[in-house]
């Protein structure tokens, strides 16, 4: 049988937790002061303004674009190729005074008029500022709703200080992917949002699985210590954890290099919480948890349990 | 012990997979090009237009693949777009004003399939390219024209009674009335009371000063009133842009979304739903012939028009009112049982009315509607032209003097009635409507979009069905089978439902779901080893690995769809389709990992005794 992790031995996990809190420290100040800097490089959606994206022939000549949407008055637009060198996107920030909605087809006549190659419309996007507000407010929303969901559903079915550590655990994971995008200058969209809430789901998922372990552990040995007991639950699924993080891995790979522009932001918010999600749900979540001082005692079953019973007789 | 599954259980396995793969199915067949042919208002798709659609077809030389007549609306399927394109041309000449003529894509799922309601998924905008956009009611000013017609009731009714007032004047959305003595205060206290349905009444005594408050019910019912009836009018609008499988719908409290599949000329759209006021009131010029006006000699200060039943009109050329005077029409009918219309103007309105019908009691009036419609011309920009058109929908003799509120009557079927009501109310928007966003794709970006998600789901898939082989080895294979049953079921349930739609972020929430559907396999397996690595049996190792593993599994999905739905709920357009499909993914991923392996593994290893375990 395979095996990526051999787990005969218990791997002391609890031991190092200071080096993983030292860690992750260091990347969440990185990532808060990035956030304040650098700030977020927030897209279309949430900005409001209006994107042409269109297809030459051949290669398209950038300056010479540039210069024509100039001397049209259109100086302020950020003009950029678009995955391929053919497809180029300009995007022009809301203005008072110019009605945005006739922008796009306006851009898009002088763009044809003055080239000598055929422009292909390939998207034209145009977003209100009115709306780009209220999606910043609902996006912030969603991702409180989420968390705090998740705090009740599993101070209910778990306890309280795993649940604590389990949403500290996805607040980490959120905030270091919001990190990543601001320090790299990614543009932050609607798809990187449903991605980060994706990562929410994801990295939750992970941490389920350890907290039910743990909690399993605590119930069926009497004779270890909480720290060994946590060590136990980490060894016995880090297989799990390490499989099932590979599969997902794969198949965001094949989206970051098939799923076209369109896609890229997502992928990339999800790959890179993917894997923060795993290292967090392995040290954050339970560490968090065992700082609060998790016990056997808070995670017994009020009444008297089935598990540790002995097997069905055998027909 | 063995591990056997019951009977109704493997049947269960088997009929729900046949079943999904059933309705799976109609996306492996495409779609045909097509042309969609409806009647606009006043005419009918029968077999007439049946033969002409034929006829005019085989005059421009092109065999179509099919030619149904279905539910009121003929379907063309043609062989390639340039034929489509030439046949949507033609059949507009051919058949003309009166009916919609559409660029569509059919499915080209066969009829048994069809029959047993069989659909492929229906596809985003982003995948197929169109225009979508959002629009804002300006619900300020659709409760101010309300409350300014309230103004001018109340004006009048207080006037009637003899109630005299310093002034009568809208306050936001309160209705202030400034009375002069404390007699008249009395007087209009008792007299307003209780009056108007929907409206409280706030007393100051010491300044004589009445409020009429909307209540919060009556502010929603007419903010509610107003997205609906713009939705109504958006309708119509869309619907004389030929376009087929438009989206028209009200989105959240004052936000309305118009999806426009395959439209790439955004402006013209704007320009068609934009417009405005398409209704007037004249006065029936019955002094001339008729006759002699359609001869050629029309008398000066009228003009012609067609009226619904086929013949010619004769109006004088001054309008008494434009349709955007109008606040509401319903239809209902009269004391003796007879379909009418009743309309409210605002105040303007009224007092145009007024004074207009004062000297022509007993005469006829007529309303004209007016509308844009595209004429199958092309203009050297390669535009559609649009033409103007006015039609006489209603000729009725005015009884009495008219105010605000008026009604007319001599209708002749209750449908009739409802069909004047709702185009009166079409022809004025209450409130100004607002594009707040617009999101036009080129068809070539869609198709790109398809081809890229769908490389992405196949490579995801493949890359993932190895590493389960090499890893888990046979039960890898059954991994693997879960795991395509759970594609096929995510397919056929999306086919299924009818308002799903599949989006690129919904391709990518599939990709997704195949990467982390194998987690409760692996959840599964993982226990399975523990299992014999403790000495267990095989047959106790699967029975164990299983249950254990239920409620860990449990647990983690819970919590992601709790996830799924939130995005749901918060999400719009692309978003929602990924919050969908990702939804869908937890609950199949659920019941193919956790009972289709069982019923797999249970049949082939759980029957006999055995020594040893591919895991």
């Amino acid at each position: 049988m395979h095996e990526i992790i051999k787990t005969d031995k218990i791997i002391p996990f609890m031991r190092f937790r200071f080096g993983a809190w030292i860690f992750s420290g260091l990347l969440l100040i990185a990532s808060i002061v990035s956030l304040s800097v650098n700030q977020l490089n927030w897209g279309l959606d949430f900005t409001g303004g209006t994107v042409i994206e269109v297809g030459y022939e051949t290669s398209a000549d950038l300056p010479a674009i540039r210069q024509t949407l100039e001397a049209n008055g259109f100086g302020g637009a950020v003009v950029q190729n678009f995955g391929t060198q053919q497809d180029v996107l300009i995007r022009i920030e809301p203005r008072e005074g110019v009605k945005a909605q006739e922008l796009g087809n306006e851009i898009l006549t002088l763009l044809q008029q003055n080239s000598s190659d055929a422009v292909e419309m390939r998207r034209i996007e145009f977003v209100g500022p009115q709306v780009g507000d209220q999606l910043t407010e609902q996006g912030g929303l969603a991702m409180l709703t989420a968390l705090l969901c998740i705090l009740v559903y599993i101070a209910l079915r778990f306890e309280w200080r795993l649940a604590l550590g389990a949403v500290g655990a996805l607040a980490h994971d959120v905030i270091l992917t919001l990190g990543l995008f601001s320090f790299l200058g990614l543009e932050f969209d609607l798809t990187v949002l449903a991605a980060l809430l994706a990562v929410i789901g994801y990295s939750i998922n992970d941490t389920v699985v350890v907290c039910d372990r743990i909690r399993e552990n605590f119930r069926k040995y009497h004779k270890y210590t909480a720290q060994e007991t946590i060590d136990g639950a980490l060894t016995d699924t880090m297989s799990r954890t390490v499989v099932t993080s590979l599969t997902t891995i794969l198949v965001l790979l094949a989206l970051f290099f098939l799923g076209g522009q369109l896609i890229h932001g997502f992928a990339t918010a999800l790959l890179f919480g993917v894997i923060i999600g795993t290292y967090s749900s392995i040290y954050i979540a339970s560490s968090l948890a065992f700082a609060l001082g998790v016990s056997r005692e808070d995670l017994m079953p009020p009444e008297i349990e089935k598990e540790g019973e002995d097997l069905e007789p055998l027909p | 012990m063995l591990n056997k599954f019951p009977l109704w259980k493997n049947l269960m396995v088997i009929v729900i997979l046949a079943v999904a793969a059933l309705y799976a199915l109609p996306n492996i067949y495409g779609e045909d090009y097509a042309v969609q042919i409806s009647a606009s208002r006043n005419a009918t798709v029968d077999m007439q237009t049946l033969e002409t659609v034929e006829k005019t077809l085989e005059d421009i030389a092109i065999q179509p693949k099919g030619v149904v007549l279905e539910e009121g609306q003929i379907l063309v399927r043609v062989n390639s777009d340039v034929e489509q394109l030439q046949a949507r041309d033609a059949l507009l000449r051919a058949l003309g004003t009166n009916y919609i003529v559409a660029l569509n894509l059919a499915p080209a799922t066969p009829e048994w399939l069809a029959d047993i309601g069989g659909t492929p998924m229906k596809l985003g905008l982003d995948l197929r390219g169109g225009v979508h956009f959002l629009m804002e009611v300006d619900m300020a000013e659709a409760t101010r024209k309300i409350q300014d017609q309230m103004r001018d009731t109340v004006r009048g009714e207080l006037r009637e009674e003899r109630i005299r007032s310093t002034s009568i004047r809208r306050d936001d959305t309160d209705v202030v009335i400034q009375l002069r003595t404390d007699e008249d205060y009395a007087a209009a206290e008792s007299y307003l009371n209780n009056r108007y349905p929907g409206y409280t009444l706030l007393e100051d005594e010491a300044n004589r000063t009445l409020r009429l408050r909307m209540t919060e019910a009556k502010l929603k019912e007419t903010q509610d009133y107003a997205i609906s009836q713009n939705v109504t009018i958006l309708r119509n609008r869309v619907n004389e842009l030929g376009v087929a499988e438009p989206v028209v719908q009200r989105q959240g409290a004052e936000r309305i979304v118009v999806q426009l599949p395959g439209v790439q000329d955004t402006a013209r759209a704007k320009e068609i739903l934009g417009a405005t006021a398409t209704l007037e009131f004249r006065m029936v010029d019955d002094e001339n012939s008729v006759y002699e006006a359609e001869q050629g000699r029309v008398p000066f200060g009228s003009e012609l028009f067609v009226n619904r039943n086929g013949g010619n009109t004769l109006l004088k050329e001054d309008v008494i009112l434009t349709g955007d005077h109008i606040v509401n029409a319903t239809s209902g009918f009269d004391e003796n049982q007879r379909p009418q219309v009743s309309i409210s103007l605002d105040g303007a309105g009224g007092d145009k009315m007024s004074l207009a019908t004062r000297d022509n009691v007993g005469k006829p009036m007529a309303t004209l509607f007016i509308e844009f419609k595209a004429t199958g011309e092309r203009d050297e920009n390669d535009r559609i032209i649009f033409e103007r058109n006015a039609e006489v929908i209603n000729v009725a003799t005015i009884q009495s003097r008219l105010g605000n509120n008026f009604r007319i009557t001599g209708i002749n079927s209750q449908q009739e009635a409802q069909n004047l009501a709702l185009l009166l109310r079409a022809g004025a928007l209450i409130a100004p409507i607002q594009i707040v966003e617009e999101r036009t794709l080129g068809p070539s970006l869609g198709k790109e979009n398809i081809e890229l998600g769908t490389q992405a789901i196949i490579w995801g898939f493949l890359l993932v069905v190895i590493f389960m082989v090499i890893y888990y080895k046979k039960f890898g294979l059954v991994a693997n089978l879960a795991l395509t049953s759970n594609l096929v079921l995510i397919i056929g349930i999306m086919s299924m439902i009818p308002g799903a739609t599949l989006t690129l972020p919904g391709m990518a929430g599939i990709v997704l779901t195949v990467g982390m559907a194998v987690d409760a396999n692996v959840l599964i397996f993982e226990r399975i080893r523990e299992e014999i690595k403790a000495k267990r049996s095989p047959q106790q190792a699967i029975h164990h690995g299983y249950d254990s593993a239920f409620s860990t599994i449990m647990d983690a999905n819970v919590t992601t769809l709790i996830v799924a739905i939130i995005l749901f709920a918060i999400g719009t357009g692309p978003v929602k389709g990924f919050a969908v499909t990702l939804a869908i993914g937890i609950i199949t991923s659920m019941f193919t990992a956790i009972v289709g392996t069982r019923a797999v593994i249970n049949a082939v290893w759980g029957g006999k005794r055995i020594d040893k375990l591919s895991v």
